[in-house]
């Protein structure tokens, strides 16, 4: 496993984001939907938009990665690639923003000043033969400097990751929104939801619909499985910590879907009333 | 202030009538508001009233948001906090805590002077500031304010720092205060901060709320030894732009009336600390110091009068109202001779000037009071007041304060903290009898008695709040006053349409315009603006010519050629029509 090969010859890397509610798996399910696209050939960088800088932590084995704000404080503006950027599993480049402590500071405008520093360093050029870039950011769009990556096109696909619970898709649909902002002057485009199952009743069936309703798709039904658990223990991805079970090849399944998919749209977010009767019409229907 | 009889040898006659016929009030409103849009019209309107009859001021829509695309005259929360109120305190240390902008552009720019005594510092002339950056932004900016006022002290050993929020330090939520209490325990010295962001309230007024309430909270009250000095007072919101605290001080020196604290102008941190230990409060500015007045009434029982001392008569008026409060007879008679004194050296200089500029317009917007305070200036040397407004002022300081219980408390005000003051219970002391007072009172005596601005103007003249760029142009074309007193952006727009223009934020090189010695200053100053003949004789080349031609500076030589022979065949659509004619 793991040996590069790009699938253009020429470079058109695909700038994905991965959006949805606090707690709901954002981290867990980008890098081990990473390591599926790796594992596969593919060049990805991980770039992390949390302060807390734990969104490489299992493609690097443990938190290892010094943040792009960090070093940036400390080296003053003389700042290379390599201070920033570790490679993780199966030659995965991983990059974590960072930020200030809870309760300090702006966090936002940090984002906004790491991808800067991530452009202006040459992270994306040409030269560096990327497949994907995937941005993996905190929580719902709740300002500015989060919504960063939607922004003037840094990221043009969004995967939203959601479950059948309530408020996990009331964070959907708000996400829509931003998206919905920015589609209009840019070439963001939400690209499917990902359902990280919390099994909940008809749960397949209500994120299918309201995917549906959004507009999109949903790009695949992550089940739940203690296996995710055990690796995050092992600080590894599924993959890396056990190829052959069950759950690894589940996120297979998600990387590849990715990998195929050609479903991007600009989402129609439903009224508070609408959402609130999707949730009726399912959660009653036994 | 009314019912203070005047001796008749100080009275002038104010009579006068604008020598050149003035236009239909009515119908100029409506011209400046056709070319707005609905709604837009219909804010303006409340802002924008004719006085059609002083006695019974309307209504006017005053500290309301600006328009969005309006140009405005309004400043900063941040700037009337500290450039305005607190600013002139030349002892106290002043950092700004923000980027490197707010701190320059409020450095010196408001000509608040300051003579030290011996033994005392001034660090006027400084400018100091955190100067955040990127960084602080992203990771909070509390450590490095709390560096800067260790450095700052350090260095300069002041009595009292005072630090200031402006914008993003709201927006990331730096906790200032609790810096300023750490440092203030670390450093034993005064160390405070003010919530002042810019973006705060609809206009600078905010901010001076919020400096009157950090001053109060702060510094008044530390320190209860008084002057010795009988008579003592504050003069409450005077700035001592281009020295007119001075004049004032020297003038009640020469009554024998004792300042003990300006607020604040040319004063100390030490007589900031002291200034409630006076018996009364006398204030100038009503707007930007009202609350401090009423605060020190309700904590330490000093009551407040409204004065001014911009106006030779205004100025008699206010000092026999300090001396009919103190009640005392060698205070009365010394008053009298003062302004008998003051009035001979003044009058040839009035009468002389009167006779020059009697009859001439002015219009005023700026300030709080500003534009009140000045038209008496303008009435001792016989001209008129067409139309005023403020910047920033609210509904008492034009309607007066009978209108309080009314104003409406929007979301705007409600933002701003309005602090609960009580009784102290050891300090507070009424400073007369309510038989005392019962007699003031029957001598026609108020206290807390502004009555705005409107009641003292003519009728038809224009009251504009918040005056935009469309209108101020409207305006002088359509009445064309003699002279405009206004703030520094308005100056040179004014001035390009070849109307002079007193600028009185800072009064650019000019003043001291307050009290007898003042206003001598100002008289011969708006002569010399009305009556030159400069503005008639300059006219701008678009005025002879409408059109210039012009020549790419990159070209090659053919496009040369061509273009040098179209220029020689050039000719001005106006000459062009001349010859057809």
């Amino acid at each position: 496993m793991c040996t590069q090969k790009n699938q253009q010859t020429q470079s058109l890397m695909r700038k994905v984001a991965i959006y949805g509610k606090g707690g709901i798996g954002k981290s867990t399910t980008t890098q081990n939907t990473v390591a599926g696209l790796v594992e596969m050939g593919r060049k990805v960088m991980v770039v992390g938009c949390d302060p807390k800088a734990d969104s490489t932590r299992l493609l690097l084995g443990g938190l290892a990665q010094r943040s792009v704000l960090d070093t940036l404080r400390e080296e003053g503006e003389d700042v290379e690639l390599a201070d920033i950027r570790s490679p993780g599993f199966c030659n995965s480049l991983c990059v974590e923003s960072g930020g200030p402590e809870p309760g300090v500071g702006c966090a936002g405008r940090g984002i906004i000043t790491s991808i800067n520093m991530l452009e202006q360093l040459g992270a994306y050029d040409e030269s560096e033969k990327l497949d994907y870039v995937f941005y993996d950011v905190l929580g719902d769009v709740v300002c500015g400097g989060f919504a960063m990556p939607i922004r003037e096109g840094k990221a043009e696909e969004i995967y939203i990751v959601c479950s059948g619970e309530m408020m996990a898709m009331y964070a959907a649909n708000n996400i829509s929104k931003g998206i919905l902002k920015f589609a209009k002057t840019g070439t963001v485009r939400l690209a499917g939801l990902i359902c990280n199952s919390r099994k909940v009743d008809n749960e397949r069936q209500m994120v299918e619909e309201f995917a549906k309703r959004l507009g999109t798709q949903m790009i695949y039904f992550v089940p739940r499985h203690n296996d995710v658990q055990r690796a995050e223990i092992n600080r590894k991805t599924v993959i890396e910590w056990n190829k052959d079970c069950e759950q690894a090849e589940e996120y297979r399944s998600l990387a590849r879907a990715i990998e195929n998919n050609k479903n991007l749209v600009i989402p129609n977010p439903l009224t508070g009333q609408e959402l609130e009767a999707l949730l009726m019409e399912f959660g009653l229907l036994n | 202030m009314n019912e203070i009889t005047e001796s008749a040898d100080d009275a002038i006659d104010s009579t006068q009538e604008p020598t050149r016929p003035q236009p239909d009030p009515v119908a100029a409103r409506e011209e400046f508001l056709k070319i707005y849009p609905d709604k837009t019209r219909k804010k303006r309107a409340k802002q924008l009233l004719v006085n059609s009859d002083p006695e019974k001021p309307s209504e006017i829509g005053a500290n309301t948001r600006t328009i969005p695309g309006i140009m405005t005259q309004r400043g900063c929360t941040y700037a009337g906090c500290r450039g305005v109120v607190i600013g002139p305190m030349h002892d106290v240390l002043h950092i700004t805590h923000g980027p490197v902008g707010c701190s320059f552009y409020s450095w010196q720019t408001r000509r608040n002077l300051a003579r030290p005594q011996p033994g005392q510092t001034n660090f006027l002339q400084y400018s100091m500031t955190t100067d955040m950056m990127e960084n602080e932004i992203i990771f909070g900016g509390e450590k490095k304010l709390a560096a800067a006022i260790r450095e700052a002290y350090l260095i300069f050993k002041p009595k009292a720092i005072a630090v200031y929020s402006t914008c993003p330090v709201g927006l990331i939520g730096d906790d200032i205060h609790t810096v300023c209490r750490l440092a203030k325990a670390e450093l034993g010295i005064n160390v405070f901060g003010f919530s002042c962001e810019g973006y705060k309230g609809v206009s600078q007024s905010a901010g001076h709320h919020i400096a009157n309430n950090g001053v109060f909270k702060h510094m008044v009250g530390l320190n209860d030894t008084p002057d010795e000095d009988e008579f003592r007072i504050n003069v409450l919101g005077e700035y001592n732009i281009g020295g007119d605290a001075w004049e004032i001080d020297a003038l009640l020196r020469k009554c024998g009336i004792h300042v003990t604290a300006t607020l604040s102008g040319d004063i100390s941190y030490e007589q900031v600390t002291r200034c409630h230990t006076v018996d009364l409060n006398v204030v100038q500015c009503h707007r930007s110091i009202n609350y401090m007045a009423d605060m020190m009434e309700k904590k330490f029982g000093i009551p407040w009068i409204k004065v001014n001392f911009i106006g030779a008569q205004t100025t008699a008026k206010s000092l026999r109202k300090i001396a009919k409060y103190f009640d005392n007879p060698r205070l009365t008679n010394r008053v009298e001779e003062v302004i008998a004194q003051e009035m001979a050296t003044l009058r040839p200089v009035q009468e002389a000037m009167k006779t020059r500029c009697k009859g001439k317009t002015a219009a005023l917007f700026v300030g709080g009071s500003r534009a009140h305070h000045y038209q008496d200036l303008f009435k001792d040397i016989g001209m008129t007041t067409i139309a005023a407004g403020y910047e920033f002022a609210h509904r008492d300081d034009y309607e007066g304060r009978a209108v309080l219980p009314t104003i409406k408390v929007d979301a705007d005000s409600r933002n701003i903290e309005e602090i609960e003051v009580e009784a102290d219970p050891k300090r507070f002391r009424p400073r007369k009898s309510d038989e005392q007072n019962a007699a003031l009172a029957a001598g026609g005596f108020s206290y807390k008695d502004y009555e705005g601005m409107v009641k003292e103007m003519r009728k038809g003249a224009l009251i504009i709040d918040d005056i935009s760029h469309h209108e101020l142009e409207k305006l002088i074309k359509i009445y064309k006053p003699d002279v405009i007193a206004s703030g520094i952006k308005e100056k040179f727009i004014i001035e390009k349409m070849g109307v002079p223009c007193k600028q009185l934020h800072s009064y650019d090189y000019g003043g001291p315009y307050a009290a007898f010695t003042g206003a001598a200053n100002f008289y011969k100053e708006i002569d010399r603006m009305v009556n030159t003949k400069v503005w008639k004789l300059v006219s701008p080349p678009w005025k002879q010519d409408p059109q210039i031609p012009a020549r790419l500076v990159y070209q090659t030589k053919a496009d040369r050629a061509e273009s040098e022979e179209s220029n020689k065949t050039w000719k001005s659509p106006l000459k062009a029509a001349d010859e057809e004619g």
